[in-house]
């Protein structure tokens, strides 16, 4: 579903070009549990968001769902995020004057569903992570892991294809971190690839397939045997 | 997204940042109150002055002793003389003209008038009984100068409403008498309140048959003539003849001014005018002034929102659609601040018509209009360097920054 060929990103710091991604080639297949580790500054985020659209490869071939989208302009790349992708990050990202329900239609908003189709959607999907009662809240009386379970009702409220998270965990205690990867993995059961970047060995473990990346290369590339 | 939504989605982002929202709000409803304000003032000048035109009298023209412009070179010019004086022959004669209705000889001076043991200096006006049909005069009590010969000296006064109050108090003015300078005359009327008229306040007046104002201040000359033109369509006709007429009566010069009052209110009308104008376009500036303000807080929230921006392009927001929720933010602010400013300038030349009566405050409706428009305008205008800026950036960045 995901298909990288000879994909390069470099990067200008002062007048000295900085590769941050060397030669990736990677497939990864539909409902695929992967995560991505390795030390910092080893290009995961930089891979992550090249999958997500929110950057462009310097060279190289990045084709989504068959499609080659890396020619697409910055609108026609914005529907297929909005289509196709949905992202979960460390710092939750909710905006902060919107209550929850409103922050998790936000996707659905921009995307021009029709107000009673929203309603249903956010209704479903507010029981379906436990947060009714916590519809008309903002974000700040929320706790870590209520935010964390919006923003993830916010990823698949469109119903995306892979959902790519960013140290979902990174911001949340043991406890509440367990529960978000339940959630998360719920969901690749229901058959939505999950592509998780992490620093912690044990969470990356728990994934199917996983990458190691070092200095911009994948440099290992295992499954879990299940 | 639907208009709606973009709208509530404007809205709400408005409200999420109340004090900002409410400063730009600030600027630009001054803004607009300031052009509403100042064209009302202008408009309410305007009219002021036409209505005390208006209330001199109708198909009115004047005559003034002495020439403001030149045409050619006379010997009394050369000589250092001045103009002749306007006599009352020269105001008889005019009647001669079949485009002049009627006359009024003019002369004025001051005088200690008293009564009794009151006494005060008031302005005297000597003149004949057309004065009150042709300057629309109204009477409260008793009767005007009598139609007598205007060269004949008759001892009556018509006293203004002040002059009465202050000399004669609840006491009954007339048949009285009332002294002026060395002289004596009867109270025979009582103009009714009028106030101010093109600076002359009848309130403030003794009237007094033109004769005897000759007499009392020894001399011949005329101040004015007052002349009514038959009907609008001779105005220009009786003016002319009025020039021909005086210029046969002094020897072939010409040496006065014939004025009609459509040509000085056409004047004014024009100056005042350009006036409102020039003060509603000093207005318009403070509004674009707003507008940069609007720019500056703009590109403020730009920054803030780094965060939000970079989160609705992740999900799925083309920069078309950004610039576009900007833009009705800005549209959205502006027509509010400017319906807010329209109201706030309503109030004000509320408040303005209320401490001076007597001027017609009320911005005119294109004035309104174009406050209206031009804060809608600027609003927009500055917000689209916010706007494409919030379009532009990286989500990358904006999404890597907590």
């Amino acid at each position: 579903m995901i298909e990288f060929t000879g994909v390069w990103r470099t990067f200008k710091v002062g007048d000295q070009e900085v590769a941050a991604l060397r030669d990736i080639n990677l497939e990864l297949l539909a409902g695929e549990y992967v995560s991505i580790m390795g030390p910092s500054g080893s290009g995961k985020s930089t891979l992550l968001n090249l999958i997500g659209l929110l950057d462009r490869p310097t060279s190289g071939i990045y084709r989504l769902d068959g499609q080659d989208v890396t020619t697409l302009d910055d609108a026609e790349q914005a529907r297929i995020r909005s289509e196709k992708i949905g992202f979960v990050f460390q710092f939750f990202h909710l905006v902060p004057r919107l209550s929850a329900a409103m922050n998790i239609e936000l996707p659905l908003l921009l995307a021009g569903v029709a107000p009673d189709e929203r309603k249903q959607r956010v209704t479903q999907l507010l029981q379906s992570y436990g947060l009714s009662e916590r519809a008309d809240h903002r974000p700040d009386q929320l706790s870590g892991g209520q935010r964390q379970r919006v923003a993830i009702a916010r990823a698949t409220s469109m119903h995306p294809l892979v959902l790519l998270a960013d140290e979902p965990t990174g911001n949340l205690d043991q406890a509440t971190g367990k529960e978000v990867m339940t959630l998360l993995e719920q969901l690749v059961s229901q058959g939505v690839a999950l592509i998780l970047v992490t620093h912690d060995p044990g969470l990356g473990k728990r994934a199917t397939r996983q990458l190691r990346m070092v200095d911009g290369q994948i440099v290992s590339d295992t499954r879990n045997e299940a | 997204m639907s208009p709606g939504d973009t709208l509530r989605f404007a809205s709400g982002s408005l409200l999420g940042a109340r004090t900002r929202t409410l400063l730009m709000m600030l600027a630009m409803s001054i803004g607009v109150a300031a052009v509403v304000i100042l064209t009302a003032l202008g408009e309410g000048a305007r009219r002021y002055v036409i209505g005390q035109f208006s209330s001199l009298g109708t198909n009115l023209v004047i005559v003034l002793p002495g020439r403001s412009e030149t045409a050619g070179v006379n010997p009394g010019m050369l000589l250092g003389q001045t103009a002749r004086d306007l006599v009352l022959d020269d105001a008889q004669a005019l009647l001669r003209s079949p485009a002049i209705r009627r006359i009024a000889p003019l002369s004025v001076g001051a005088a200690q008038a008293s009564h009794g043991s009151l006494n005060r200096e008031v302005v005297v006006m000597g003149t004949t009984a057309n004065m009150l049909l042709i300057r629309h005069m109204d009477l409260a009590q008793g009767q005007f100068l009598p139609q007598i010969d205007p060269r004949s000296a008759s001892p009556v006064c018509v006293l203004g409403a002040t002059i009465k109050k202050e000399l004669f108090g609840s006491e009954q003015a007339i048949g009285a008498w009332l002294r002026l300078g060395d002289r004596r005359f009867r109270v025979i009327g009582v103009l009714a309140e009028q106030g101010e008229s093109m600076g002359m306040n009848t309130d403030d007046l003794v009237i007094i048959p033109v004769a005897s104002a000759h007499m009392l201040f020894n001399t011949q000359a005329l101040f004015r003539i007052l002349i009514e033109a038959k009907n609008r369509d001779m105005i220009e006709a009786a003016k002319q003849d009025a020039e021909q007429i005086l210029m046969q009566q002094h020897s072939g010069e010409r040496d006065v001014t014939v004025i009609t009052q459509d040509a000085v209110l056409a004047t004014f009308d024009r100056i005042l005018r350009a006036l409102t104008l020039a003060v509603g376009g000093i207005a318009a500036i403070s509004l674009s002034v707003a507008g940069v303000l609007i720019m500056n807080v703009m590109l403020i929230a730009v920054a803030q929102r780094t965060q939000e921006i970079g989160l609705l392009k992740a999900l799925g927001a083309p920069p078309g659609q950004i610039r576009y929720l900007f833009f009705s933010e800005a549209a959205l602010l502006s027509a509010v601040s400017g319906l807010f400013g329209l109201v706030l300038g309503e109030i004000g030349s509320m408040v303005i018509g209320h401490v001076y009566p007597t001027l017609p405050v009320a911005a005119p409706w294109w004035a309104v209009l174009a406050a209206f428009g031009t804060a809608l305008v600027t609003g927009i205008l500055f917000s689209v360097m916010p706007a494409r800026r919030a379009a532009r950036l990286d989500p990358v960045l904006a999404l890597a920054r907590r």
